[in-house]
């Protein structure tokens, strides 16, 4: 059993940074996740693993600094809420064009614009869809606990390193600023150089004799269409084979709902309260966003009788969710906006009044 | 009395013809060469090989590293 | 000279000046007479005399340079426009051991990238930062740069820059001399020989601060674009000394260390 804590989600990124052997994390403040960056500044990894942390002067440069790391070979980081997620669009897009592996987490909150500060899953199409300009992909994990804020960090980073990819934690503000007892990971010590250059040698930038270059850029459009493939192959592999996912309760279930994050939480209160009444609902909750569990879901949904997408946006899972069933069953949408967290008994009531009573 | 005697290589190939060059040697060693490589510039050539010193400033200021300076005492 | 006595002199022992081995044999993209190549000449000649190939880092912009990656041997990064000093900063604290460097042209530095230069430099991340001021933007076109002249013609100012329409030339170098973080700030040249071997004791000044951790060093070399100025390369080094020198006087702003962290604690005692 690891060390047992009571944290913050935010609290816990820093955390498990440290832990995960980060070599460096580059930030700007943005609530609701300032906490991420004031955690590591008072825990001063600097002197624990030589950790770098660093408050850059923007999203802009923080994503660049990250970009910059991430080509050395160095297990690096960033985080931010929307507005800063959105500046930091342009480096991810260089990142992926470019094939680095580095983590971004996102505690997301409502827009458009400047919007507010509570929380919310707006991002969902930004991050998922790539969000950026080109053809790409991140990989979105989406935690619903604090415990999960802890295990998604040393996750990200294995993936993003095992398909040299971005990876981002795709949270809310409601997970960020929660506290929860979380078991933390063991320390993990960070890589030496001579580990890095083992394990990245071939392309990363830490001074050799190998005329090593991490660029984007390729001017010979022939050239830009086969690197393009390759990317495209990477997603389908990461597609085939990094598909994450939780069902809950789904054995007997009529109705599903599909939900991620805080959303899933509420919606396992609303089965709660919907069985007490006899309605058999469960819950499908994607873990991994890109990849979307497209096939487990299909298989899964095609046996009900009817689906809500339970969102705090407008309504951007849900057509990923439709996708999945091919629309051979009714999929409904329940969402609140703007950082309002709905609550189990408006999502109950919507399953009743958008599927059980029709 | 032993002379100071210069002669310059250029890598016709790599030349562009900007002509730098020719206006950066105090000897007026350097021209056009009035012949074009196989990238359609009209590359650099020694034409007056005798006042070469070898002071290198043709090399210096050329901005494809095409010039080898050589000097000697002969 | 006959050619036997050609011959006595074209031995290699009488080598005074050939291209840096740090240099690839790749034909560089840069129109005739370009001052990058000179200056990226001289950033491999550095490299290569002090030894530091395999622990130096170049970080590429977008613009003119945007290839100097496929020049220089050394590991390169290719970063977003303007990004260039964020990627170092990155770089640096990651690999403090490392030689690290960047190299901007002016629209990359002082427009888009003006945020990521003045923070890097305030910092004073121990880099060495080239800037390479043409005062126009090279690659696309020949556009306006913040750097570009007043009444000076370009593709977006084709009457001639305009203060109430377009601003004035920025002095970027000379902000940057002021930032604390900064140790060694020099505007240089690359258009005589005598012109280029003082950018080149520059450069490698600045590689030499970089070792001893001495701040940032920033260097400007005020260069031509003949092709977006449409002059030929000499008349293009000509109307340069005539016009950009006058308002971009060349010299070292700074020659010291960063400022010490001491004195500024006073403030708040």
């Amino acid at each position: 059993m690891g060390e047992l804590r009571l944290m913050k989600g935010n609290e816990v990124i820093a955390e498990a940074a440290i832990r995960a052997g980060v070599d460096g994390y580059f930030g700007y403040p943005i609530t609701p996740q300032s906490e991420v960056m004031e955690t590591l500044m008072i825990r001063k990894p600097w002197e624990e693993t030589g950790m770098v942390v660093l408050q850059a002067e923007s999203e802009v440069a923080s994503i660049n600094m990250v970009y910059g790391g991430a080509s050395c070979g160095k297990k690096v980081m960033t985080s931010s809420s929307s507005p800063g997620y959105s500046l930091m669009q342009e480096g991810i897009s260089y990142l992926a064009g470019a094939e680095l592996p580095c983590v971004v987490v996102n505690v997301s909150r409502g827009g458009p614009g400047l919007g507010t500060i509570q929380p919310s899953q707006a991002d969902y199409l930004q991050v998922t869809k790539g969000g950026g300009h080109g053809d790409y992909h991140v990989i979105a994990l989406a935690p619903n606990s604090v415990q999960e804020m802890n295990d998604f960090v040393a996750l990200a980073f294995d993936l993003a390193f095992k398909y040299r990819i971005p990876a981002v934690i795709l949270s809310d503000g409601a997970i960020g600023q929660m506290m929860e007892k979380v078991e933390l990971s063991d320390f993990v010590p960070r890589r030496t150089e001579e580990q890095i250059r083992k394990e990245c040698g071939d392309w990363c930038t830490l001074g050799s004799n190998r005329h090593n270059v991490v660029t984007s850029l390729e001017l010979d459009s022939t050239i830009m269409e086969e690197r393009n493939v390759k990317l495209l192959k990477k997603y389908e592999e990461i597609s085939k084979n990094e598909v994450r996912y939780e069902e809950y309760m789904t054995e007997d279930a009529e109705y599903l709902f599909v939900a991620f994050g805080s959303c899933s939480r509420i919606c396992k209160k609303s089965i709660e309260m919907a069985r007490e009444k006899g309605i058999k609902v469960g819950l499908f909750r994607p873990i991994t966003l890109f990849p979307f569990p497209t096939q487990q879901l299909k298989v899964l949904g095609q046996k009900m009788k009817g689906i809500m997408s339970v969102e705090m946006n407008v309504g951007q899972m849900v057509d990923d969710v439709r996708l999945a069933v091919e629309c051979k069953v009714p999929v409904e949408f329940k969402g609140r906006y703007g950082g309002i967290i709905p609550s189990p008994d408006e999502v109950l009531q919507a399953l009743e009044e958008k599927l059980v009573r029709k | 009395m032993a002379e100071i005697k210069g002669a310059v290589v250029v890598d016709v190939e790599r030349c562009k013809g900007c002509g730098l060059c020719i206006v950066a040697c105090p000897k007026k060693v350097l021209d056009h060469s009035g012949d074009v490589n196989s990238r359609g510039y009209d590359y650099v050539k020694m034409v007056n090989p005798d006042a070469c010193i070898g002071c290198t400033s043709c090399a210096t200021v050329c901005p494809d590293s095409v010039i080898t300076v050589y000097r000697a005492k002969i | 000279m006959t050619d036997q006595e050609l011959k006595e002199i074209m031995k290699p022992e009488n080598i005074v000046y050939k291209k840096s081995g740090l240099l690839r044999d790749n034909i560089m993209h840069y129109c005739p007479g370009c001052s990058h190549g000179v200056t990226h000449k001289l950033i491999a000649e550095v490299i290569e005399e002090l030894g530091i190939k395999e622990q130096t880092i170049g970080i590429s912009p977008v613009g003119c340079s945007v290839f100097a990656y496929n020049y220089i041997d050394v590991d390169w990064q290719e970063a977003a426009h303007g990004r260039a000093p964020a990627l170092a900063t990155a770089v640096k604290r990651l690999l403090p051991d490392k030689y690290v460097f960047t190299y901007q042209g002016d629209g990359d530095l002082a427009s888009i990238g003006a945020a990521e230069i003045l923070h890097a430099c305030n910092r004073g991340e121990n880099i060495v930062c080239i800037f390479v001021n043409n005062a126009i933007y090279g690659m696309t076109g020949g556009q306006m740069a913040p750097t570009t002249l007043v009444g000076m013609k370009t593709a977006t100012t084709p009457y001639g820059r305009n203060v109430d329409r377009n601003g004035y030339p920025m002095k970027i170098t000379e902000l940057i001399a002021q930032l604390p973080g900064t140790c060694y700030v020099t505007r240089q040249s690359v258009e005589t020989p005598a012109a280029v071997r003082k950018t080149k004791q520059a450069i490698k000044k600045a590689f030499l601060n970089q070792k001893e951790k001495k701040g940032t060093s920033f260097i400007e070399v005020v260069s031509t674009c003949n092709s977006g100025w449409k002059i030929d390369p000499i008349k293009a080094n000509k109307w340069m000394q005539d016009h950009l020198f006058k308002f971009y006087p060349l010299g070292d702003l700074k020659d010291s260390v960063k400022d010490d962290p001491e004195s500024y604690k006073q403030y708040i005692e």
